[in-house]
């Protein structure tokens, strides 16, 4: 007896992607720049957060074309992203073959009630989050992976960081819950979240998210990936930072080294060196839009 | 005291380390399972580990880090998935630079079975007992040659097989046993210990 399109296999595909980078990638010529650096898997989509950002107007699915020309680009994982609700763009990208669906707030919502209920597809869904609660939701809609928000497009790790810091906050608080057997507070925290008391002591179980966890949003140098695993998290996304950067080929190749070796000061200084010039970055106060406060 | 390295770059290094750590407990070996990044961790090595993950991102950075003619001096070697990738003589499907250690006499077939679509797990029997097999954009042993032994097929493909030359074995499975059970973490160490 076979079985397909499980949890277990869904969520592993992730497990096997942990300690990587994966990178944003709009053309077959970004994919292979993104494969010879050592992506672990590329994200197809139509424009990269920064040219979302500076064209306005309403961000959709990529183009099917552009996609399928990608995956015949590369051996490694494809994932695509569809609108936060957009249930038909999702069931075109399963039908797609893509490796993961990102329903992501990078692109304009389709629906401001709803996620894309996540069990019903065979395909995994990664999904952002900006605080424990955030990330729970998502978890119980079915996502196989999560990642941090961040302010993606902005060039600045503020967001990314402010992120990781709430997720692992909100565990600490409901692992201290746990170990006090504060049950009526479980419950409250439970309650507050929306998502089943289960998966909350699952997690505080766990002392970490019951699922792969990135980080992404304003990711630009070496040091801002190395910075995101040391706080804990799994992995990191890279969007903008690469293909809006000087030299995209090295800086990528750096990004990937710095995260296999995230811990070592020494070989992070080593892959920094004479990058040419990060993607510009700015300031959050001064940004028109916030991505990362869709869907929640 | 036996020290069994897991390649940590990327992949899933953890759920290895685990592995080996409770396959040690209920052997009762004294083992030390510890995570490799450089030159130096190879070190002193009894056993390595090489994880699922991408292949082409482990050769890079394997490369990278001038790891790769001293992996081959290490006499016990696992890897699972992308792992087995590694051990292979010869890959199809491979991106345009890719190398493999060439330790052992087999061809492997990189994401034979297609896309995550196509991703399945299935209760399969082994030479080490019956288990459940996750088998996650898979590759397919295509051919194995003189010196391999096969330890389990899945209808009639092959899925994890071994070689020993002289004292050294390795030890391959296009599925993530890491995920399901210790039995070949148990298998391994016990031919580390032998």
């Amino acid at each position: 007896m076979i079985a397909k399109g499980t949890f277990r296999l869904k969520s592993g595909l992730a497990q096997m992607l942990k300690g990587g980078v994966i990178m944003d990638v709009v053309n077959a010529e970004h994919a292979r720049i993104a494969e010879a650096a050592g992506a672990v898997a590329v994200m197809a989509l139509e424009r990269v957060p920064a040219d979302i950002r500076a064209d306005g107007g309403v961000a959709r699915m990529s183009d099917p074309a552009v996609i399928r020309k990608i995956q015949k680009a590369v051996t490694i994982p494809v994932m695509a992203k569809c609108r936060i609700g957009h249930f038909v763009e999702a069931q075109v990208l399963q039908a797609l073959k893509v490796d993961y669906i990102d329903e992501s707030e990078v692109l304009t919502p389709a629906d401001e009630e709803f996620h894309v209920d996540k069990t019903k597809f065979s395909v995994p869904f990664v999904c952002g989050c900006r605080d424990l609660g955030e990330a729970l939701r998502r978890i119980s809609e079915g996502a196989a992976m999560i990642r941090t928000k961040g302010e993606a497009g902005s060039g600045n790790i503020v967001e990314a960081i402010r992120h990781i810091r709430a997720v692992n906050r909100g565990i600490a608080i409901i692992q201290g819950l746990l170990k006090q057997k504060k049950t009526a507070k479980l419950k409250a925290a439970a309650k507050e979240f929306l998502v089943p008391l289960k998966l909350v002591i699952q997690t505080a179980k766990l002392g970490r998210l019951p699922v792969v966890n990135f980080a992404a949003g304003g990711i630009a140098t070496p040091a801002d990936a190395a910075l995101c695993l040391q706080l804990g998290v799994d992995g990191v996304f890279v969007g903008s930072g690469i293909f809006k950067s000087s030299d995209p080929a090295r800086r990528a190749k750096a990004i990937v080294e710095a995260a296999a070796h995230y811990n070592d000061a020494q070989k992070i200084a080593q892959v920094s060196e004479g990058l040419g010039e990060a993607m510009p970055g700015q300031e959050i106060d001064k940004l028109a839009t916030r991505l990362a406060s869709r869907g929640i | 005291m036996k020290r069994i390295g897991v390649l940590a770059f990327h992949g899933d290094v953890i759920e290895h380390l685990q592995a080996t750590r409770a396959a040690a407990e209920k052997l009762k070996l004294k083992t030390k399972a510890v995570e490799v990044r450089t030159k130096n961790d190879l070190d002193n090595l009894n056993g390595l580990i090489i994880p699922g993950g991408e292949s082409t991102t482990l050769f890079k950075l394997c490369q990278q880090a001038g790891m790769w003619e001293k992996i081959k001096q290490i006499d016990h070697i696992f890897g699972t998935c992308a792992g087995a990738i590694m051990l292979a003589k010869k890959i199809l499907h491979k991106e345009a630079e890719q190398q493999v250690l060439e330790l052992m006499n087999l061809t492997i077939d990189r994401n034979a079975y297609g896309r995550q679509t196509e991703s399945f797990e299935k209760k399969i029997k082994t030479q080490l007992g019956p288990m459940e097999a996750v088998f996650i954009r898979a590759p397919k042993i295509i051919s194995v040659g003189r010196g391999v032994k096969i330890l389990a097929k899945n209808n009639s493909e092959i899925i994890a097989c071994e070689q020993k030359i002289g004292r050294k074995i390795y030890l391959a499975t296009c599925f993530h046993p890491e995920l399901t059970t210790t039995k070949f973490h148990e298998y391994f160490l016990k031919e580390v210990f032998k």
